[in-house]
Order: structure tokens, then sequence, then C-alpha cells
């Protein structure tokens, strides 16, 4: 990626890290909310986007990162930190079997994005017919406020520590995309019997991929929990989070790095923009979503950030 | 072409697709360090041969021997890493990559190292013609640009043996003349080349060994100049009679 796109990121990471010292909680809670939903478009891009898998069913590693999380505190009174780094895992792993199951298959294009939906909605109507997971009145966890169980009084200290971990998230896809897997991945995208003939690994590179991405989508999962201390079957595996997740990375700038990023901040705003102004018709939101992809699929296919970069090109060429 | 210095052996292969019989149980050898030209006539059978040798169809009968080694039924990536290296008839670009990317996914193979599997990215292309398009969109590339491509990629794996589809199809006269040396070099520093070619000239110009296909059998082996006067090879290519007609011809 070119420095310039580097440094655009960057400084849009410091100026939301300003919006908590400036901003009503109203605000900061709008910021935290778009960077949970950023945060799962970095995961699912790296998949679908530089893995050119698509998925619909994100939902099955962002609940599965939610509840591992609240259930360990819940259930076993486990450490908050430890449950997140646990709620991570089980998500990744996850991912790694979904992937096991749907890439040995050989499951591709509207194939894989519907498989991946079936399980995201098999795990939701498990967790919301189970008494372990608290059915359909859902769990929720004490408040316990203190940096020991990851919990703030301030809601500016989340604001800046998904600000943190979407900054990180970036930094490991770069470092990704700069590597040979990133080749392999790219190259799986791009044409898979070329690269099965320069001696890639196709399963092996997806199931990375997904296993990785997974991860993330998960820790998006973990956060949310956290920050709202209420999951319910519908909230962790509910299609909303795999719609947002891939609406995010599309309407943003598929395969991009800022992409997912400015995605998320731009349905997010919108989003709150239409819920100002229509706040009385139920679904509005979903519908402006619609919208949004059916434009940016019509006029922007490379996204926001590709808009963005042919407007600019377009300037310097003039 | 019998003998212990074959590195590929590729005996009673077989493959139907459907009712169409595509391959019917035949054999070639490869010899270490050679030039080995496949020819014969277009649906003969070629490019299904190397998907064969290469992993990407699986033969109905018959074996593949590399190194002494059975590889029938070895997936296409691990005879990459063995060092068998594959172009495609049709081209095969990472349409979304530039032309160094591409070649990048090559070189990774022996190179994890991102800065080295570069370099000798850029070495490849340099070898092959492609120094200049580098950072170029392979989409914007040519057919002639194409099938560059499409060896520099397979180079770009440092194979043992390499099989070539048809890199010169497409091609005008002097393109021809100036990727002939580019094969020569790629043989002089020891890497084997299988190679299906309809362009007489080359074959004649660079191989040791030939052999000829006809729907889906093996018709005739042997040096070029004794292959290219075969009346059985003279009617594959020219239609039924034509050799006895060339005779008389010959004899008027
Ligand atoms: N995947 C396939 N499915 C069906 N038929 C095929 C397939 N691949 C090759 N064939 C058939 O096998 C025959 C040989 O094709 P091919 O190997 O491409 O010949 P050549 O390379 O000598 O021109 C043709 O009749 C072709 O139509
Ligand atoms: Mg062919």
């Amino acid at each position: 990626m070119k420095r310039s796109e580097w440094l655009f990121l960057v400084a849009l990471l410091a100026a939301l890290a300003l919006v908590p010292l400036l901003a009503s909680n109203l605000v900061i809670n709008f910021l935290v909310t778009a960077l949970i939903v950023a945060l799962a478009a970095l995961g699912w891009n790296i998949l679908g986007g530089l893995g050119g898998q698509i998925s619909f069913g994100h939902a099955a590693f962002f609940g599965t990162g939610a509840y591992v999380t609240e259930l360990l505190q819940l259930r076993l009174g486990a450490n908050a930190w430890a449950a997140a780094v646990a709620g991570i895992a089980a998500g990744a792993l996850v991912g790694l079997a979904i992937g096991a199951a749907v890439f040995r298959a050989r499951l591709r294009g509207s194939y894989f994005a519907l498989v991946t939906l079936a399980f995201a909605e098999v795990l939701r109507i498990l967790a919301n017919a189970l008494d372990v997971t608290g059915g359909a009145s859902g769990l929720l966890l004490p408040l316990q406020p203190g940096a020991a169980h990851f919990q703030f009084d301030q809601r500016s200290v989340f604001a800046w520590i998904g600000i943190a971990c979407v900054g990180a998230v970036l930094l490991l896809t770069r470092h990704m995309m700069n590597s040979r897997f990133g080749a392999h991945l790219a190259a799986v995208r791009e044409n898979e019997d070329a690269a099965r003939a320069l001696g890639v690994d196709i399963l092996a590179t997806k199931l990375r991929a997904i296993t990785l991405s997974a991860a993330i989508t998960a820790a998006a999962g973990v956060f949310y929990v956290q920050y709202f201390l209420y999951l319910d079957a519908n909230i962790g595996y509910g299609t909303w989070i795999s719609i947002e997740a891939l609406l995010a990375a599309i309407i943003g700038g598929v395969g991009t790095m800022a992409g997912p990023l400015i995605g998320a901040l731009a349905l997010h705003g919108l989003g709150e923009l239409t819920r100002g102004f229509a706040g009385s018709i139920t679904g509005i939101d979903l519908v402006i979503f619609g919208l949004l992809l059916v434009a940016a699929i019509a006029f922007a296919p490379a996204g926001i950030v590709g808009a963005w970069k042919r407007y600019v090109g377009g300037r310097r060429n003039a | 072409m019998s003998g212990g210095d074959a590195m590929l052996e590729v005996s009673n292969i077989s493959r139907s697709f459907g009712g169409v019989r595509a391959l019917g149980g035949l054999s070639l050898s490869v010899a270490q360090g050679s030039i080995t030209g496949l020819i014969g006539p277009n649906g003969a059978g070629k490019t299904t041969m190397f998907g064969v040798i290469s992993g990407f169809v699986a033969p109905d009968t018959g074996s593949v021997t590399y190194r002494g080694a059975d590889i029938t039924r070895e997936p296409a990536h691990l005879r990459a890493r063995r060092g068998i290296a594959r172009t495609f008839q049709i081209v095969q670009p990472f349409a979304g990559l530039s032309v160094g990317e591409n070649i990048a996914v090559g070189s990774y193979l022996r190179h994890a190292k991102p800065s080295e599997a570069r370099a000798r990215a850029e070495a490849v292309a340099r070898r092959v013609g492609l120094g200049a398009m580098l950072d170029q969109p392979a989409s914007a590339l040519t057919v002639s640009g194409r099938k560059r491509l499409e060896l520099a990629r397979a180079l770009a794996t440092e194979p043992d043996l390499l099989l070539l589809d048809e890199v010169l199809a497409g091609l005008n006269p002097s393109e021809i003349r100036d990727i002939l040396p580019v094969i020569h070099d790629i043989r002089a520093s020891g890497v084997t080349i299988l190679m299906i070619e309809h362009v007489m000239q080359a074959v004649m110009a660079l191989c040791d060994d030939i052999f000829v296909m006809a729907q889906g059998r093996m018709i005739a082996e042997g040096k070029p100049d004794a292959v290219c006067r075969d009346p059985q090879v003279i009617e594959a290519y020219l239609g039924h009679g034509a050799a006895a007609r060339m005779q008389e011809a010959g004899n008027a």
C-alpha cells in the first residue's frame, strides 16, 4: 500500500482518538459502535476482500466471541481479559471448523456465502433455545467497573481501546498483505488453477484466512459484550452483524486497507442520521443500507476508497 | 529414449471426458536435460496430457513417475514443490495483480522472505523481457506479454522440469525470434523442458526428441528430422493419403 494511504489512516485514527475528549456520550456511543463494526468488517475483509471468499455468516464468529467471553465470566467466574482471549480463540476455532467443512467440499461463490449464512443461523437458533446461553431472554453481565474486569466508567476508554484494536488489526493486515501468505491469498482470489500450478496449497491458504478472519470478528464480539454487557441470540448470532461487516467492507472498498473502517463510519453515520429523521419507521436503516449498497455497486464498485483514488488520480492527470 | 536417465516417465495413460476418449493409453518419457517436443493436431489430447503430468487432470489408468517417485495421485501444488512447473495454453494471469506480484507468487515457492521473493521475481521478469512492466497491471499486457508472464511465473518457481503449452502461439515471427533464445537459455541453465508447440520452425530448432500425438494416441516418436518424414505424422497433419501423394510428387 502507498505511503499516502497509510498516512491518511494514521491521521484518521488520531482524529478519532480526539473525539472522546470533545464530544458527548451520545457521540462516543456512536463511535464505539462504529469501531465494533469496523473491527468485524476488518475481519470479514481478510477472507472476503483479500481472499475473495464472500461470507454471509460472520455472525458465527462475532457471536462465538461474545458468548464465550460472557459465559466464561458468568458461569465459571473467569477473569474478563482471560475470557476475552478465550472468546477470540473460540471464534478462530469455529472459523477453522466451518472452513474445513466448506472449503474441503470446494464450495465457492454463492454456495460458500449461503452455507456460511446457514452455519450462523444454526448457531443463532441454538443460542436462542439452550438454557446455558440464557435462551430468548439473553444474558446480562454484572456491572463491575474496573480495568481488571475489562469494564470502564468512562466510555471514552472503550473508544480508545477500540481505536487501538482497529490500529493493531490494520498493522497486522498490512504485514499480511506484504507477506507470502498475502501473496498466496491474492493468488487464490484471482485464479485458483494458476495458484495451484505455482505450488500454492489452496485449502491451507483458505483455512488460514478464515481462521484469522474469524478471530478478528470474534474480537469485535468480545468488545461488544464488554461494552454493552448484554447479549442475546439475535445480537450475537443475528444477521445484522453479518450484513454490516460485509456492507462496511464493500461500501468502504473491498480488499483495501482503509475500506472497512471508512465503510463502518459511513454506514453508521448514515444509520444515525436516518434514525434521527425517520426514527419512527422500523427498519428504515436497513432500507438505507440496501440503497447504499446498490448505489455503491452501481457507481463505485471499488467502494469509497476506490472512488476517492480515482477522483484524486483524475485530478492529478488533469 | 529408454534407459535410466528418464526424468519423467508417463506410462499407459488414459482419460475420458464423458464419452470423449481424450487419452487412449499412451506413454512418453523425458530425458533429464533435454528439450522434448509434444506435437500433434488440435484436439489430439496434448493439453490433457500436461494436465495429467502436472496434477490437474486425474487419469483413468496409467502412472506418472517423476525422478523415480510415483506421483500419479499427488496434488498439483505438491508437484510444483517437487520442481514441476507448467504454463497454460489459455493464459491464466492473476488479472488484479501487477506483473511483479504475479511473478512473485511463483518465487515465493522457494523464498519465504518478501524482499527475496520480489528480487527474484524482478530478475525473472528481466530474463523474459518483462523488466520494464513490473508495476503494470497484468491485465494491461499484450498477448505476447501474457505469454511471457506465463513463462516468467513458471520459471520463478525454479523448476527442474518445465512444461510449456504453446507459449509461441499467437506471437508474430519477430516476437518468436525474441523468445527462442530465452527458451534456449532456460535449458542451458539446467532445466529440462517438455513443450507443446505448433510452430514447426521452433520445434525443429529447439527439440532433441519429439513425440507426436493424434486422437489420444502416440503415433510417432524420435528425432525431429525423422519424425517429420514419418508418413503417419504427415497423414495426421495433412489428412488421409497425403503421405502417398507427397511420395508421388517426390518421385515425379
Ligand atoms: N475438461 C474437459 N472436459 C471435456 N472434454 C475435454 C476436457 N478437456 C479436454 N477435453 C477434450 O479432450 C480432447 C483433447 O483436448 P486437448 O487436450 O485440449 O487437445 P490439444 O491440446 O491436443 O489440442 C478434445 O476433444 C477436448 O474437447
Ligand atoms: Mg492444447
